[in-house]
């Protein structure tokens, strides 16, 4: 035992995780003291969630160990580490809308007699509870008839009432407005208060310098940092996530070739609860990035421009007619095509050969009725394998079986392949090795140069300073900045990200 | 103020009042005890199978399997008492221990193969009937002194008529069911499962133990409602309770529960039995009709009480929440 160990309650050291070809965490330290609100911070695919699932129960680590108030714990599933005393409360808490707010509070330890549940016993446990956490509310009616913030502090008070010594709150304002928000932090600052360890999950770092006393960093499945909040400068805290030095520039593209016409205008394009009314022009032969935080509303700027998501304000030019975006359907129909951020959820159809997989996005603007000859397939197939250099033994593999650039290279096929006049790529390096990210990189350079409007997602910044003409910062659900030209610099960017917390420490 | 939840049930109980109000206005004799007795009694069956039915639709399952585990008890019945020579009450026992048993293996099926309810009943459904056909394919007269001494059993009603042990039956358990249902922590867990499976198990609710249970417990019903056909009718057939587990669900959704589960009420799966019997009293009394009307009315009453819920699903939804 170290001499800090009391004050340690919870204590994670080396902990690792590895999935076949990757490695989510490797030798990640985690400690959190006593009375502490302590953030826990990093991009998508960083670890957290992995972090997370490790500490509760519901994945198995391979590597380092976990201590709770200096006792060794090896969970199996979320039961053994709430016993431990480590409980864990998700964004979307996990309780039941169809019950009481008492029988959620109570599920599986309620006051019985004779077998009988004691149901005014339950209902006026329930109610001094919540009146711990300031809530006063009718325990009688199901849980679907509150709102979320109530729910949060529901599923917190079961947590601690389950004697919880940690507690994970997993972006527990994700979806609160200002003053639930404000709610949800009164009630953490009391639960440190009566000395238990919090851990903290978000994506927004004002609330983390509004609320949280230290933190810990991820970045791809390593602990990249652990800071005392108060001596932390958002700058810096944005350079720990992103992971990229303030250095350089050298990478700006330089280009000769001056963007032709405007191929499309959104014009206070938004929707309300997901993205403030942006304006934006894509032209011909040029490329626009998009840049922000994860949750910033990068990814919701795409969707609206596709018309996946509708939009509720703006207007959509195309050639410098006004159209209307119903659905995808009409976007594609408009040479527009999108390269979603989760390939396996929304991209690749893994059983179906690299050939199907390819001609999948042609063949739906035909419609069923009119089947492309096999004849024609085949072309298609074979041509973008070897433009783009797809590396596949034939056209009839299952794609599932090809690597993650390879997968990806193969859905800008099925995208290139409809001809498109606008192509929308969110994330198109996430999960691709090295060797690939740079080849992708080119890929996008490349048709650029051919005429084609781009818009890029990625928060990868040197690369989106090294390929774009001009970049969108996305802060907190609005597009807050347009960087242009050579003003373009991963530093610039990271400034612009930051804003924000920036004003909130000054 | 009426909770938008308890707007089905309250619809169900406005529907059989002013039913029977009808009813009443056109044979006033429909009110007399006698008819209200018959109403219990000829709808016990129904009743039992639905007590079962209302676990299992609120647990966010279906049970395909209940009328052939019925006709399989009463053919089990039979032939254990006439060609084994077993006492009755020998031979009630065995058949409910084995339903129990049956739903119990139904249920762990649908749980640890993961396997949707509707498939893995409805292959118990088959077997059942399948079964009984094995043990008989005619009916078997049951003449047992039993029988005539417990269906002579009856608790007089004030005004004529009495309550036969069948309606008894089925009145009890209403009671115990409603009692299981809505006051213990296996109801609870019942709720629980139907709501969200998923979240129910994070919770710690023992999701496994709890489907089993649940099966079980709509076979045990089943196996119920076959001991008392048995002694309604003194026979064991084969083709007994054809398709009546679809009546069961009929009664145990416009009584309140959603078929998506998490929500209904063990009052509600009573008064859905009340009003497809209500129906069926109605066209004997009128004697015109055709008994199929029954079929008729219920398919409307259905579809009204599916949208009423449909509409009460998106209507809070479309208004903000109360803080």
């Amino acid at each position: 035992m170290t001499a800090g160990a009391p004050l340690l309650l919870l204590e994670a050291r080396g902990v690792g995780k590895t999935y076949p070809g990757v490695r989510a965490l490797d030798g990640v330290d985690l400690c959190v003291r006593a009375g502490e609100i302590h953030a826990l911070l990093g991009e998508n695919g960083a670890g957290k969630s992995t972090l997370i699932g490790v500490l509760t129960g519901v994945i198995a680590k391979d590597g380092g160990q976990v201590l709770v108030d200096g006792v060794e714990i090896h969970p199996r599933n979320p039961a053994e580490a709430r016993a431990a005393g480590l409980s864990a409360v998700y964004q979307e808490a996990n309780l039941l809308p169809n019950l009481t707010v008492a029988e959620n509070l109570y599920l599986g330890r309620q006051p019985t007699r004779f077998g009988l549940i004691r149901r005014r016993t339950m209902n006026d446990a329930a109610r001094a509870l919540l009146a711990g956490y300031g809530l006063d509310i009718d325990v009688t009616r199901t849980l679907d008839s509150y709102s979320t913030a109530v729910r949060q502090v529901v599923a917190i008070a079961r947590a601690v009432d389950l004697s919880a010594k940690v507690l994970i709150l997993d972006e527990p304002t994700a979806s609160l407005d200002a003053e639930e928000t404000a709610m949800l932090f009164t009630v953490v600052r009391g639960l440190a208060a009566r000395g238990l360890a919090v851990i903290f999950v978000t994506h927004f770092l004002d609330q983390v310098f509004a609320l949280c006393d230290r933190l810990t960093v991820l970045r791809n499945g390593r602990q990249v940092g652990e800071r005392t909040v108060a001596d932390l400068a958002p700058l810096d805290l944005v350079a720990l996530m992103l992971g990229k030095p303030l250095t350089a520039s050298h990478l700006i593209r330089k280009r000769a070739t001056t963007p032709g016409g405007v191929v499309a205008r959104f014009t206070g394009l938004g929707r309300k609860r997901l993205v403030a009314p942006f304006d934006l022009e894509l032209r011909q032969g040029e490329i626009v990035g998009a840049a922000g935080l994860l949750g910033s509303g990068r990814t919701e700027t795409a969707l609206l421009m596709f018309g996946a998501e509708r939009a509720d304000s703006g207007q959509v030019e195309v050639d410098g007619k006004t159209v209307k975006l119903r659905g995808p359907r009409d976007a594609i129909a408009l040479g527009f095509g999108l390269l979603p951020e989760d390939r396996k959820a929304d991209g690749v159809v893994g059983a179906l050969s690299v050939r199907d997989n390819i001609v999948l996005a042609l063949q739906a603007r035909a419609g069923w009725t009119k089947p492309l000859p096999r004849r024609k397939q085949d072309e298609l197939a074979a041509r973008y394998i070897a433009l783009l250099d797809i590396r596949t033994p034939d056209a009839d593999k299952p794609i599932e079986q090809l690597s993650g650039g390879n997968q990806q290279k193969a859905l800008l096929a099925r995208w290139l392949a409809t001809e498109p006049r606008l192509l929308i790529l969110d994330e198109p390096t996430r999960g691709v090795d090295v060797g690939a990210h740079a080849e992708i990189v080119r890929l996008i350079e490349a048709l650029c140069e051919q005429g084609l409007a781009l818009y890029v997602i990625s928060s990868e910044l040197e690369e989106v300073a090294a390929y774009a003409d001009r970049v969108l910062v996305m802060r907190e659900r609005r597009a807050v900045g347009l960087v242009e030209g050579e003003a373009i610099s991963p530093g610039a960017l990271m400034a612009a990200i930051a804003g924000t917390a920036g004003e909130v420490a000054a | 103020m009426i909770a938008s939840r308890n707007l089905p049930l309250l619809a169900t109980l406005l529907v059989f009042v002013v039913g029977y109000a009808l009813c009443v206005a056109q044979f006033p004799t429909m009110l007399s005890p006698r008819v209200l007795g018959d109403l219990l009694t000829d709808n016990a069956v129904l009743g039992v199978l639905a007590v079962g039915m209302a676990f299992v639709v609120i647990s966010g399952g279906i049970d395909l399997s209940v009328g052939a585990v019925m006709g399989l008890t009463t053919v089990f019945v039979a032939v254990a008492v006439t060609r084994l020579g077993l006492h009755p009450l020998v031979a009630f026992a065995l058949a409910l221990m084995l339903g129990a048993a049956f739903g119990a293996l139904v249920g762990a099926v649908i749980h640890y193969l993961q396997a949707p309810a509707f498939i893995v009943t409805l292959t118990a459904m088959f077997m059942a009937r399948g079964l009984s056909f094995l043990l008989t394919t005619q009916a078997v007269p049951i003449d047992h002194p039993l029988y005539a001494k417990l269906m002579s059993l009856s608790l007089q009603l004030p005004g004529g008529g009495g309550l036969g042990i069948v309606a008894l039956i089925m009145l009890l358990t209403f009671l115990a069911g409603g009692i299981l249902l809505h006051a213990t922590r296996f109801g609870a867990e019942v709720f629980a499962i139907g709501g969200d499976r998923r979240a129910a198990a994070l919770m710690g609710a023992p999701v496994a133990r709890a489907t089993v249970l649940t099966y079980a417990l709509s076979s045990f019903m089943a196996a119920l409602a076959g001991v008392v056909m048995s002694l309604y009718t003194r026979a064991g057939y084969p083709l007994t309770g054809v398709g009546v587990e679809l009546d069961a669900i009929a009664a145990v959704v416009i009584g309140g529960a959603l078929l998506s589960g998490g929500v209904g009420t063990m009052f509600g799966a009573l008064l859905g039995v009340l009003i497809q019997g209500l129906i069926l009293s109605y066209i004997n009394f009128d004697g015109t009709l055709s008994s199929w009307w029954t079929k008729i009315v219920i398919g409307a009453l259905l579809f009204a009480f599916i949208g009423l819920q449909k509409a009460l699903l998106t209507l809070p939804s479309l208004r903000s929440q109360t803080p």
